[in-house]
């Protein structure tokens, strides 16, 4: 291994994230290679050196700012569907009431399609038979004299001998 | 049993404000460390880390486990920092060099010399306030992206591939920049490493 493919590799050797395989190609490389040793203490050394910076507290009102930001927040808005979620009754009842409502709707309009054939023509004729009454009981018809059928027969019987 | 993170997420997505008190106690003293770190500046740093826990509280209807939840908090936390960082560097170039310096820090660095009771000699304080000084300046004079793997790799104890996504390159880049952040470091605390390695 080059001392290039240390760069990439000396942090993990020092800590301990290198695979098996990659930590032994590592310690075979320093082993002959004084600069990159020297590189490991330094490194090593630094590490310790950043260790030596204690760590911080918050201050007793951090939490207290952070609970008020929160509480300062709006409710989220909720979604149109977002009931169905929370409450699964409610939609239950909601998709029985749907179909139900579905159903009645569906079996009146079938009723009014399917009216007896009867009906439909009684209906479409109304006009026609209502001239049929009034011709029926109108007077001045009823005093026309009957038509005289002899005449009639006497003609045809005079054509068929001619 | 102790919930993990993503279950206590996926609480607080569901409602349960417990949960998000259990993150914000898990969570407070790390970020507040890495900001710190970051920005040099306690009160901004502990503004930043509640503007880091309101993101997450205000994402909590979108939350989605994908990732793991620390991968997500830092991410929060570095952008939010580097923007920062970036923001006070161009409000130094406008204040004047006459402007009273104001130094921060949880070092000993502009407050009162106050020697604690376990450093008898006044000596010996004074060395190692100088030693941290030495160490803060070094992380400072790193450059933003270096820093945050820096922090992210040494403190938060956080893996290659999780500080990868966190600064949002590769693994392989990853190393890079972690190699030439510790190697600015070795040139930059030349003398303290040298003690360090003779002995």
């Amino acid at each position: 291994m080059s001392c290039e493919r240390m760069e990439s590799r000396i942090l993990g050797y020092m800590d301990g994230r290198l695979k098996e395989n990659q930590r032994i190609e590592v310690e075979k490389h320093l082993a002959g290679c004084a600069l990159c040793r020297l590189r490991v203490e330094e490194f090593s050394a630094i590490s310790g050196l950043l260790d030596e910076l204690p760590r911080i507290e918050p201050s007793p009102e951090f939490d207290a700012r952070v609970h008020a930001l929160v509480a300062a927040e709006p409710a989220p808005k909720a979604s149109w569907w977002a009931w169905l979620h929370f409450s699964p009754r409610i939609a239950l009842a909601a998709s029985f009431l749907l179909v139900m409502a579905l159903y009645l709707g569906y079996g009146t309009d079938k009723g009014r399609v399917e009216a007896p054939p009867d009906d439909q023509a009684m209906m479409q004729d109304l006009p026609v038979l209502e001239d049929h009454d009034v011709l029926q009981n109108f007077e001045p018809l009823k005093i026309l004299p009957a038509p005289v059928q002899a005449d009639d027969a006497s003609d045809t019987e005079q054509q068929q001998q001619m | 049993m102790v919930r993990t993170d993503v279950q206590l997420m996926l609480d607080v997505k569901a409602g349960d404000g417990t949960s998000f008190e259990l993150l914000l106690q898990r969570y407070r003293t790390p970020l507040v460390n890495f900001l710190y770190r970051m920005v040099r500046n306690r009160e901004q740093a502990e503004d930043l880390a509640q503007e880091v826990f309101l993101r997450v509280y205000r994402a909590r209807e979108d939350y989605v486990p994908s990732a793991k939840f620390t991968t997500w908090l830092f991410r929060i936390a570095t952008n939010l920092a580097l923007n920062s960082v970036r923001d006070n560097r161009y409000q130094k170039l406008e204040v004047s060099i006459d402007a009273p310096v104001t130094v921060d820090a949880e070092d000993g660095e502009g407050k009162p010399l106050d020697v604690p009771e376990k450093h008898p000699n006044i000596e010996q304080h004074l060395v190692e306030d100088a030693r941290r000084k030495m160490i803060r300046h070094a992380i400072d004079k790193l450059p933003e992206k270096q820093r945050a793997a820096v922090l992210l790799h040494k403190y938060e104890e956080l893996d290659y591939a999780e500080i990868a996504k966190i600064l949002n390159c590769s693994e392989s880049a990853l190393k890079s920049l972690l190699f030439r952040a510790y190697e600015a470091l070795r040139v930059e605390l030349a003398p303290l490493v040298a003690q360090h390695v003779k002995h």
